[in-house]
């Protein structure tokens, strides 16, 4: 009893202890603020040199490796070591999360995905790539230098681009649709054909932001303007909405698709259920070759059917940055300049179905040969617009994909949406 | 161990109606119980059988429905090992044994001596104790991943197995202490002070009357513990460096040969792969220590 | 065994009471507080370490405000203190209005989902364990039985609790999938992921089916700690089945039961992985935990305060639980029934 009685205290002394430290230490989510400042961790080991880490997610097709290896091998006194994340997007943002709060200096070189580069420069995290550290983009698609862009600094180099293709089935459609309305009026084909007509990716995740920004701007639209602010109370972004709408309504697109992510939208396509999909390039190769495929032959790719022309595809893909609390940045942007390299981008295209970032590979007649989709998806990138860059990006996706769903399932009207988007992106912009 | 039997053995004597209808009544009970075996068999094992027939089918035939692997394959299970494609499973299937293993005995070898002092002593503040304990286990697991995370980072354990161990010691503790507890606390003791006046040692006692008895208790106690270090990701996936993974992250990180590719199948294979071995493994424990426990025990 | 039989008709004492048990231990032993306080300490401090540290550093960053964009610079600046406002905030549903003050929520912000998913948990919480409670009961008593193949179905039970979450959760998404096997077999076209009831229902499928054998082993040991010789003494005595399931089972099983239940209960009430696999917390799925983990990427500062308010909610639910219906539990071993018997 009077030895239990002493204990108490020296616990909570114990436990009291750790709590300061805590306090002391840089706390969670607390911002960094950092990048500005003159002496801060952005201004310093800017020139120098030594080894590095190189952080990124899942290698899915054996990229990353060989890359390094013929780094090491030509720069003895600078290696680069991988350090490889989960395969998952939202584990891979949290480790990096972490380890930046944690200010860990191992943490070099980052793959980074477009949405994140706003929120990592704003907490800043990230080494703008100016001065000594700048990285050329004269020749890269303008529209993956602005999704590594925030307040007209560029902070991460784009790594590999991504965009929405029109997958249709050739067999049935004579030529590809341009429009959105010319679509849905070969809808018809489907139904005589007894199959659905069009699927995207509608389950509530990340997807159903990358459609549903697709249709509004598409439609002329737009998410945020200039200063961040949003802009959905528009006659442009309604039509865009509607359209996706009046889709399920008219069961032009079929009702499973709510629950429709990249992977079973594209096996209902294998499978001869769907006459158009909306997918990213990766389902190409699979429809093409895969031998469970019961469209090998019968499909082919077009850009994503728009209001006069082309649709506005949003952008995937992947940035690198540099982390300000790295040791040895001036090693760290010489294997930027290296990932960014023309021989860098032609061995992810070859090697991984990547697609590059600069302008000039797509009319490469080596890749255009193991890709033939590069064409097609050029155009699609040169009319894609990058998904909201903000840095509350998680608020904003969630705003819309949540609201998106409701309208989808009918539950809201699509002016109710909209309102509903608007106002919650507005408060989560508007300070915590 | 167990005893609630049939009825078969009740009614004896010559034959009679009576031994007659009581054998009808024990066909009857052991009909049902076989009946309701099977259901919590098919019930259990379906949804596994389905995961055994996805790890058997070749990837690009993941979406077939039929019940039975058409295109089968034993590729899954060597991509789920696969070095190469940066999967670590085999040595993620030691880290998880070696971190269970640990957490398992550290925590129940704590755990025990708890439960005894809360079950069998007398002492102040026990209902605060009892409520700090089960405390520790409403708070929100994600929340505490954050402040964990800079603690380890601050004094150089991340990646480290203890980084691992201890905090999956402390989520199964505040379970392992309440079973324990209760269980103690419907442990006949009398019978230890009856053996000790028999002329047996205090710790003869314990060992010869007590454990026997608490054996159900604490192996039950040692699965769950086990098995609840066995499935902890939240933390590992943060807090684990690739020689250090358990199999739950090693599993997470799959990834189909394409971006957007779902490894459905690899990941069949590794949850069939990790599940066997856990399950036989626990059968022979529980066999051993059952055979063990009858043959050396009051019984 | 020892124990002597007892009557049928002593069978309906309080629970928690064991035939032949008496007070014995239970006087204050000078020196005994030293051994238990020695006992208990590796427990406490463990505790402290990994849980208690983390949720005080929690809870003092809860009264931070989060980081806030300086619009001059286009970083974020610390958000200083903020009192209470990270709480009143999430109970008051109240979002933050541009040039300061706050409005209700809109749809599609986290803030606008507080009561709902206090509301969706509870209703996993309550209807998940109720039928854990009532399968785990039913398994445990076929597994105690003595008959052919229990140790094939005793390893049968424990294959879903043995497959790691992330793993079930995949799997279950599978089954569930449009075209997967659940409506293939039934032949059936609904949409499990895609609307509001079977959405719900399909998690709750899945978690009975995860975690039952959890309950189902933990009453199992209880039962098995039951003398045998009192079933035969309630037999000889003429008790039904029924009669013998609801005078000596249960109340023997209850310290063992009540437990188990406390923790399904602790545990479901932090359900993460399979709605968020399942649904990404859509069609009225979403639970404190999915609201946590997704305000952790917008500000962690408010998510532990939402942390503090989950913790705060569970820890009434359990003094409830354990106040009305497991005394025993967590009573000191002097109050309780135990010292009556003779």
């Amino acid at each position: 009893m009077f030895n239990s009685k002493r204990l108490a205290p020296v616990a909570a002394a114990g436990v009291l202890a750790l709590a300061l430290t805590a306090c002391g230490g840089s706390t969670g989510g607390g911002g960094g603020g950092g990048g500005g400042e003159a002496d801060g961790p952005a201004s310093q080991n800017l020139d120098a040199r030594g080894p590095i880490t190189y952080v990124q997610g899942k290698d899915n097709s054996d990229v990353v490796r060989p890359l390094i290896k013929k780094w090491n091998e030509a720069h003895p006194d600078e290696k680069v070591t991988f350090k490889e994340q989960s395969d998952s997007a939202d584990q891979q943002h949290d480790d990096l999360v972490q380890n930046f709060q944690a200010q860990n200096e191992e943490y070099d070189v980052m793959s980074v995905d477009v949405i994140w580069t706003a929120e990592f420069a704003a907490q800043g995290w990230l080494q703008p790539l100016e001065d000594e550290l700048a990285i050329e983009t004269g020749d890269m698609l303008p529209a993956t230098v602005a999704s590594g862009t925030y307040n007209d600094t560029l902070y991460t180099a784009p790594q590999s681009s991504d965009a929405g293709l029109l997958y249709y089935r050739k067999d049935l459609v004579p030529k590809a649709p341009e429009t959105w309305e010319e679509m849905m009026g070969m809808c018809d084909i489907a139904e005589e054909n007894d199959m659905g007509c069009y699927a995207g990716q509608f389950a509530k995740y990340e997807g159903l932001t990358v459609n549903t920004v697709e249709a509004i701007n598409t439609a002329g639209g737009d998410i945020l303007d200039d200063s961040g602010k949003p802009t959905l109370e528009t006659p442009e972004a309604k039509a865009g909405l509607t359209n996706l709408v009046e889709g399920f309504e008219t069961g032009n697109i079929p009702e499973q698709t709510i629950t429709f992510m990249e992977e079973q939208s594209r096996i209902a396509f294998q499978d001869g259920d769907l006459l158009f999909l909306r997918n990213w390039p990766y389902v190409y190769g699979l429809a093409k070759n895969e031998e469970s495929s019961k469209v090998q032959d019968k499909f082919a790719i077009a850009p994503l059917p728009g209001r006069d022309g082309p649709g506005a595809s949003a952008l995937g893909g992947h940035n690198v940055g540099i982390s300000v609390y790295s040791d040895n940045k001036a090693t760290a942007h010489d294997f930027v300049e290296f990932i960014t390299s023309p021989e860098t981008q032609k061995f992810y295209a070859l090697q991984g179905s990547l697609a590059p970032v600069l302008t000039d590979l797509y009319d490469d007649p080596e890749l255009v040969k193991e890709l033939p989709y590069l064409p097609v998806l050029k155009t699609s990138i040169e009319n894609a617009v990058p998904r909201p860059v903000t840095p509350f990006y998680p608020a904003v996706s969630k705003a819309i994909q949540d609201n998106s769903y409701a309208a989808l399932q009918g539950e809201k009207s699509v002016d109710q949406a909209l309102a509903d988007m608007q106002q919650a992106i507005t408060s989560a912009a508007a300070g915590s | 161990m167990s005893t609630v039997t049939s009825t078969a053995d009740v009614a004896t004597g010559p034959d009679s109606a009576p031994k007659r209808r009581a054998r009808n009544r024990a066909r009857w009970a052991s009909i049902r119980t076989y009946v309701s075996a099977a259901v919590i068999f098919l019930w259990c094992m379906a949804p596994f059988y389905w995961m055994m027939v996805t790890a058997f089918r070749e990837v690009q035939y993941t979406f077939e429905m039929t019940l039975w692997p058409t295109h089968p394959t034993l590729n899954n299970f060597v991509t789920a090992f696969s070095e190469e494609l940066g999967n670590h499973l085999g040595r993620a299937l030691f880290n998880s044994l070696f971190i269970g293993v640990c957490v398992t005995v550290i925590g129940l070898a704590a755990g025990v001596f708890a439960a005894y002092a809360l079950a069998r002593m007398e002492f102040p503040y026990k209902f605060m104790v009892l409520g700090v304990i089960l405390g520790a286990s409403m708070f929100p697991g994600v929340a505490l991943v954050t402040p964990l995370f800079q603690l380890f980072t601050d004094i150089g354990w991340m990646g480290t197995y203890q980084a691992l161990i201890i905090p999956s010691i402390s989520f199964v503790l505040p379970l392992t202490v309440y079973v324990l507890t209760s269980f103690f606390r419907e442990m006949p003791w009398e019978l230890e002070e009856a053996a000790r006046i028999d002329g047996c040692t205090k710790s003869q006692a314990f060992r010869k009357i007590i454990m026997p008895l608490a054996a159900p208790a604490v192996f039950t106690t040692a699965i769950l513990a086990f098995i609840a270090s066995w499935n902890e990701y939240l933390l590992a996936s943060q807090l684990a460096s690739d020689a250090t993974q358990p199999v739950t992250v090693a599993i997470a990180s799959f990834a189909g040969s394409q971006p957007h590719q779902e490894p459905y199948t690899a990941v069949m294979a590794a949850g069939t792969v990790v599940t066997i071995p856990l399950v036989i493994m626990v059968l022979i424990f529980q066999r051993k220590i059952v055979a063990g426990l009858t043959a050396g025990g009051v019984k | 065994m020892a124990v002597q039989a007892v009557p049928v008709g002593d069978a309906e004492k309080p629970p928690g009471e064991k035939p032949g048990s008496s007070g014995n231990g239970k006087r204050r032993i000078p020196g005994q507080g030293r051994w238990a306080a020695l006992f208990i300490a590796p427990t406490l401090v463990l505790l402290a370490v990994v849980i208690l540290y983390p949720i005080i550093s929690a809870i003092v960053m809860s009264l931070q405000q989060d980081a806030g964009l300086d619009p001059a610079t286009g970083l974020f600046v610390e958000g200083g203190f903020a009192g209470l406002n990270n709480y009143t905030q999430w109970l008051l549903q109240q979002c933050a209005a541009v040039g300061g003050g706050t409005v209700p929520c809109a749809p599609g912000s986290l803030g606008a989902q507080f009561w709902s998913a206090t509301g969706i948990t509870f209703f996993f919480t309550i209807v998940t364990v109720a039928l854990e409670t009532v399968f785990g009961f039913w398994m445990a008593l076929i597994m105690a039985r003595a008959f052919k193949g229990r140790g094939i179905l005793r390893g049968a039970v424990l294959v879903p609790w043995a497959i790691p979450t992330a793993v079930t959760a995949k799997l279950w998404f599978f089954i569930f999938a449009f075209n997967g096997v659940a409506n293939n077999l039934f032949n059936t076209t609904i949409l499990w992921t895609g609307s509001e009831w079977p959405a719900r229902f399909a998690i709750i499928i899945a978690d009975v089916w995860k975690t039952t054998p959890f309950m189902a082993l933990l009453i199992l040991a209880g039962l098995q700690m039951i003398p045998g010789d009192v079933y035969e003494a309630a037999k000889v005595d003429g008790a039904s089945a029924w009669q013998r399931f609801v005078h000596i089972t249960l109340p023997l099983v209850k310290p063992a039961l009540i437990v188990a239940i406390l923790f399904r209960v602790l545990d479901a009430m932090r359900m993460y992985d399979l709605p968020a696999i399942l649904t990404g917390g859509a069609n009225g799925t979403t639970t404190l935990s999915i609201l946590v983990v997704e305000q952790i990427r917008q500000g962690f500062n408010s998510a532990a305060a939402l942390s503090t308010i989950t913790f705060i909610i569970i820890f009434l639910v359990a003094f409830i639980f354990i106040k009305f219906l497991g005394a025993n539990v967590a009573a000191d071993s002097t109050s309780g029934g135990k010292a009556k018997i003779k």
